[in-house]
């Protein structure tokens, strides 16, 4: 077991059977940790298996390591929350889980080492099927009619209700995770910012923190506090825009027209930090590039107050509505168990009542957290979601406000960067969580022996919870789906990688 | 009810009377290169070259020229550079009618960042008057990482208000006047790129958003495809380039327009 912040030695972490490891896995989420990651190393004596666990309660993170060979009983059986991780590695590096219940592939890509053109494509493949007389099947993408992402949708119904939603991903797979490890240097942020561009901040957020705790070193509270205001305003975009999809697609146009525009303030606050709308080259190892005077400071928390106010008018003349509460009511259901066994992170985990939040479980430095709190719903629903959101504007206003005051404050007391070596210390692993606009950005770094990239791990939070949004379709009609989607409104590259 | 009327007061007009007013854009903006002619004799080490994550610099005889269709616009080159020759402008209308228009080789001019309407880089492929009036496109990301989708959806809000140009996104190709396309086009995308492509109705454009589309951008090394737009449909079908990784908004409005709007307003 080791601490968050800390790196640990490969070679300390212990090499066991992969029976060992699945048992291991099994048992310690059975005592409320978390799979946090599941993934193949390549080595010399073959495709090693590395499982990184987290117990929030005590902030510890604990590995193992295994050569599984060809195959492996699965234990997605026992705990469910390893069915994608374990569909991954049956991809990527051709290990067989057996017994898994559901052993397709998730991004449709060639296995490491295979041909590079022997696949099929996406959407070439079984899905689950219902048979019966009166069953109809409705296949929707990969292109869709508005200006989204790719991904596939295979509904079972009967009538107009939904009996099963299969979601295919993976024509966004751009094989970002190779890129890592054979780009230059400087090239990796950039990739890192482009992982999932709505979540620029959270990964790039996520990959300095891996490099920081790999070469140990000790960021300034002031890169610390630009961070996060980076952060806040990332989610106060993204939650302002979803709010206002969420108008739209339940029929009240009001909010969703001015929510497309306040999004675009706080787009451009962010903007103003860095000439970027989404934060990038704002953030780099050891800091971030842009400092902000006391006097942007003061402008900017003024522009953050007008924002805010008019998200907070536009948002609540919605929740009003009892029109608009009736539909989100008990639409799109994700029980507790539910979330809790697929391991699901993020607003949607806590809108089930599960009390995931990085920002308080795994913080990223020792300042006090302020405004920001874990938000909880139970009810798991449009509305849990819809009303997460909402407390969680009033939040992260109130976080970057005073964060925008304080740098004002200190504005010249503190350097915002520190440098940091270039190479990195060989054969250590450490891991980042970050909580993104939409869950627990996760990322895992492994130096190989002469200190570049042995393997590079990216784990968005729309990796755990596109199946929620399957859970949430279960029963409900087909009319429903995009009104979910948009409560959910995950990344679809940040899953393709 | 009184609420809503009360709060839609509130929230005022706020339709930006485009291409006529400048936008605010933030001061830290990277806009359009500026490259001054210098041998770069006394920096053997090329230290742009070595600074610029995607490749877009060279370095010739008269200077460094940079490709705007691989520009991250991080400004890497410009703090690098000993000698203070690259710098960015504040002007963001960069659209180019052809690949090679992207392609920046001199110092900015004066008066660039002076409002109205400008003509796009570079000549036209082909007569674009047809769309002139009204255009319907069809959007389709292909590996975008949904930051280059997300300000192309933008232009649709109250701020840019797309429809006053008379220009739509349909919701499917058949309806449309050609496709836009972000994202670095990945393998899994190719087919359905070029089925969405061969199904708009002829004549037809292109529009490619974003450093990914036109070069492949950060994913130009990549296994799985990502050489952008060009690597999957026929050479010349590209009529428009929009770079940026993303464009600001009104970089991308300011390159459709280049297509649908400007010209007809410009006569």
């Amino acid at each position: 077991m080791f601490n968050y912040r800390e790196s640990v030695a490969w070679n300390d972490i212990p090499l066991v059977s992969m029976d060992a490891l699945c048992s291991f896995a099994v048992e310690r989420c059975r005592r409320n940790w978390r799979l946090l990651a599941l993934f193949g190393v390549p080595s010399p004596s073959g495709t090693e298996v590395v499982c990184l666990l987290a117990d929030a309660s005590a902030r510890l993170l604990d590995a193992v390591r295994a050569l599984p060979g060809r195959a492996y009983d699965s234990m997605t059986p026992q705990c469910p929350q390893a069915h994608l991780f374990e569909r991954e590695l049956f991809e990527t590096w051709g290990i067989r889980p057996e017994g898994h219940p559901w052993l397709k592939p998730v991004r449709f890509r060639p296995a490491e080492g295979g041909k590079r053109n022997a696949r099929p494509g996406p959407g070439q493949a079984d899905y689950y099927r219902v048979e019966g007389a009166e069953v109809h099947e409705v296949a929707v993408g990969p292109v869709h009619a508005g200006v989204i992402e790719p991904g596939h949708f295979r509904f079972q119904c009967y009538g107009e209700n939904v009996m099963h939603l299969e979601i295919e991903l993976g024509f966004q797979h751009r094989d970002a995770e190779h890129l890592v490890l054979t780009s230059p240097a400087r090239l990796v942020l950039p990739i890192m910012e482009n992982m999932a561009g709505d979540t620029a901040i959270g990964h790039a957020t996520a990959y300095c923190t891996v490099v920081e705790r790999l070469s140990g070193v000790k960021v300034t509270d002031r890169a610390h506090i630009l961070r996060r205001l980076a952060l806040e305003l990332e989610r106060l975009a993204n939650h302002t825009r979803d709010l206002g999809a969420i108008g739209g697609d339940t029929g009240f146009l009001p909010t969703s027209a001015w929510n497309g525009r306040i999004t675009g303030d706080f787009l451009n606050i962010t903007s103003e930090l860095c000439g970027s709308r989404f934060g990038r080259n704002l953030l780099c190892p050891g800091g971030v590039k842009w400092d902000l005077d006391a006097e942007l400071c003061r402008s900017l928390a003024k522009r953050l107050r007008a924002a805010y106010r008019d998200a907070r008018g536009s948002v609540d003349v919605m929740l009003e509505s009892s029109s608009v509460l009736a539909r989100l009511t008990g639409t799109g259901r994700v029980s507790f168990e539910d979330a809790r066994a697929l391991g699901l992170v993020g607003m949607a985990a806590r809108s089930c009542g599960v009390a995931v939040d990085a920002r308080m479980d795994w913080p990223l430095c020792d300042l006090d957290n302020g405004t920001l709190h874990k938000r909880m719903r139970t009810t798991g629903d449009v509305l849990a979601r819809t009303l997460l959101r909402s407390d969680e504007l009033n939040d992260s206003a109130a976080s970057a406000e005073a964060d925008l005051m304080q740098l004002g404050f200190s504005s010249g007391e503190e350097a915002c960067r520190v440098s940091v070596p270039e190479a990195m210390p060989a054969s250590r692993l450490a891991v980042a969580q970050v909580e993104g606009w939409r869950g627990e950005v996760c990322h895992v770094g492994i130096t190989g022996k002469d200190g570049s990239w042995l393997a590079y791990k990216v784990i968005d939070p729309s990796f755990h919870n596109w199946f929620a949004l399957a859970m949430a379709l279960r029963g409900e009609q087909i009319s429903d789906f995009p009104l979910c989607n948009k409560s959910f409104n995950l990344s679809y590259c940040g899953h393709d990688l | 009810m009184f609420d809503i009327i009360r709060e839609r007061l509130h929230q005022g007009y706020r339709t930006l009377n485009y291409p006529f007013v400048s936008p605010s854009i933030s001061p830290r903006f990277a806009g359009l290169p500026s490259l001054e002619p210098t041998s770069c004799k006394g920096c053997e080490g090329r230290a742009c070259l070595a600074a610029c994550p995607t490749n877009a610099l060279r370095i010739t005889a008269e200077g460094p020229e940079l490709d705007m269709g691989r520009c991250l616009f991080c400004r890497a080159c410009e703090k690098a550079c000993p000698e203070g020759k690259i710098t960015f402008t504040h002007e963001h209308r960069l659209a180019a009618y052809t690949r090679e228009a992207l392609i920046v080789r001199g110092k900015a001019p004066e008066d660039i960042e002076q409002p109205g309407i400008r003509q796009a880089r570079g000549t036209q492929k082909r007569d674009l008057s047809l769309f002139a009036r009204s255009l319907k496109l069809r959007e389709v990301s292909a590996g975008g990482c949904m930051a280059c989708e997300a300000d192309v959806n933008v232009l649709g809000t109250l701020i840019y208000d797309l429809g006053r140009f008379g220009i739509e996104y349909a919701a499917s190709p058949r309806h449309a006047d050609g496709i836009l396309v972000t994202g670095p086009v990945t393998e899994n995308m190719r087919a359905a790129l070029l089925d969405t492509w061969q199904a708009v109705p002829e004549p037809k454009i292109v529009i490619a958003v974003g450093a990914c589309a036109i070069s492949g951008g950060t994913f130009k090394g990549s296994r799985e495809g990502c050489g952008g737009v060009e690597s999957v449909l026929p050479e010349g079908s590209v009529d428009v380039y929009v770079p940026g990784c993303p464009p600001n908004p009104w970089t991308i409005l300011d390159g459709i327009l280049s297509v649908a709007w400007k010209k007809h307003a410009a006569k």
